[in-house]
């Protein structure tokens, strides 16, 4: 069997898929894994630029799909991480230039090589998803803490369970203590109540995110980002590890920090 | 619309249903079909065969017509709309009729979470043992149990029956219906969640504790 597929998916579009999907990638990497990340967004790819690999794109995953090139043609590897490549999308073509059967080809050819396979999955409920979730063997769904935003994990997780790829596990995203506390923004708990399904991490906002996007150089490429740290605990849990959940609240004086480690509340994360 | 014979081997049935698509491929194709199982329990395999046999040929199997509970949860976990046999509007022609005093009312019972987009329609009850969760729909000509919280959109009674209840474990619906009536749930921040039902009276529905 060899790598595992994760597909990474949320329904909404904007709640950090992509991001997502690099900067595990790249923990993954870290971790000493070979790892392949596939970006199923065709037509409007970004996980190369994210990633900061976009110049070194020659072929992508339409390519591979329609016979122009070999498949190790198509693997772009990272300059720092010798162990991940991506598989960039088509920025020409649409959904329906891949079929789910497709992708299932094409992560049968890349399982003996490697230990993970992340695909980052398009917004949407259409083709795209379909192609993204058909050869996975987990799906990881990322939320934030809005209410717009798990309505469309609460549609993808009936999705996957239709599909049998349910029920998935969630990533909340850009969760922001502070304003949960204020009663502002929905908890962890608030989500989970209604998702009812496993939480593998939740990632505090954090403003270094956008610019080392923008820069290709993921949060989980530098050591002093909370959100890195986050996406770096997620990628342990995917390994099996038991990485214990960060204390998202390190603000609050000892005593309210102690209160809320033996409340076991939702600011605890 | 497809009628499929209740009682044919699968196997011949479905072959034949091929060829008969495959003799009028251009008629066919792009068409959305609802297909009529009757009274044959259909597994999930064999309705996932069916839908990949019409998706083959460019159609998209949109609908399921059945009386048995196999088939309808086979239908439902595949995210087909179900409707128990009878087309909304017309009796169901030989069905037997339904002596509520003695035998009770027909129903469907569901052992899960009903999540957004899903929806349920039924000529009957509904009890769901779950949640129902926001962007959910249940449309009933009976009524609605929920053994869990109620949270999405429900309608019982939908064909005017007054008499019609919901109940719920915790009863905090987007919007809830009985017969032509309509009413949402109050926007509060924290309450303490007990069962509750809904009924008609006085020309309005009104919501209690449930005991």
């Amino acid at each position: 069997m060899g790598a595992k597929v994760i597909t990474i998916t949320s329904g909404k579009g904007g709640v950090g898929k992509t991001t997502t999907t690099a900067n595990l990638s790249i923990a993954l990497a870290r971790l000493g894994k070979r790892v392949v990340a596939i970006d199923a967004d065709i037509g409007l790819r970004n996980l190369d630029i994210v990633m900061g690999l976009e110049n070194r794109i020659v072929y992508d995953l339409v390519d591979v799909v329609e016979g122009r090139c070999r498949l190790p043609q198509a693997m772009i590897r990272h300059k720092q991480f010798p162990n991940l490549y991506l598989i960039a999308a088509a920025q020409t073509r649409d959904k329906t230039a891949v079929s789910p059967s497709d992708m299932v080809a094409l992560t049968r050819k890349l399982r003996p090589e490697h230990d993970f396979i992340l695909i980052d999955s398009p917004a949407g409920i259409e083709r795209g998803f379909r192609n993204a979730v058909a050869p996975a063997d987990e799906v990881l769904i990322v939320t934030n803490p809005e209410v717009s935003a798990v309505r469309d994990a609460d549609r993808i997780i009936g999705l996957l369970e239709a599909f049998n790829r349910g029920p998935g596990q969630l990533i909340i995203n850009r969760i922001k203590p502070e304003m949960v506390r204020r009663g502002e923004m929905l908890s962890a708990k608030d989500v989970t109540d209604i998702l009812s399904i496993r939480i593998i991490g939740i990632v505090p906002e954090d403003e270094t995110v956008i610019p080392s996007s923008n820069s290709g150089v993921p949060v989980t490429m530098s050591e002093n980002s909370r959100a890195g740290q986050a996406f770096m605990n997620i990628a342990r849990r995917l390994t099996g590890e038991n990485v214990p959940f960060m204390q998202l609240d390190a603000t609050g004086n000892l005593f309210q920090r102690i209160a809320r480690l033996f409340g076991g509340n939702n600011s605890e994360t | 619309m497809i009628t499929l014979s209740p009682t044919e081997e699968w196997h011949t049935l479905t072959e034949a249903l091929a060829a008969r698509i495959d003799e009028k491929a251009d008629f066919f194709a792009g068409a959305r079909v609802t297909v009529d199982f009757g009274q044959r329990p259909v597994p999930k395999v064999e309705m996932l065969s069916l839908k990949a046999l019409l998706e083959r040929r460019n159609m998209i199997l949109s609908a399921v017509l059945s009386e048995s509970l196999t088939t309808i949860d086979a239908a439902l976990a595949l995210d087909i709309r179900t409707t128990s046999s009878g087309v909304p509007g017309h009796e169901p022609e030989e069905s037997a009729p339904i002596d509520p005093e003695e035998e009770g009312t027909a129903g469907v019972m569901l052992r899960r979470t009903l999540r957004s987009g899903r929806t349920i329609h039924s000529r009957g009850h509904v009890v769901v043992v779950g949640d129902v969760n926001p962007g959910a729909v249940i449309v009933a000509t009976g009524d609605i149990i929920v053994w869990g919280r109620l949270r999405g959109t429900v309608h019982a009674g939908a064909e005017g029956d007054e008499s019609a209840i919901v109940c719920a474990l915790d009863m905090m619906p987007n919007q809830l219906r009985i017969a032509g009536y309509i009413v949402t749930s109050p926007q509060v921040k924290r309450r303490r969640p007990q069962p509750e039902v809904a009924m008609i009276r006085d020309n309005q529905i009104v919501v209690e504790a449930w005991s």
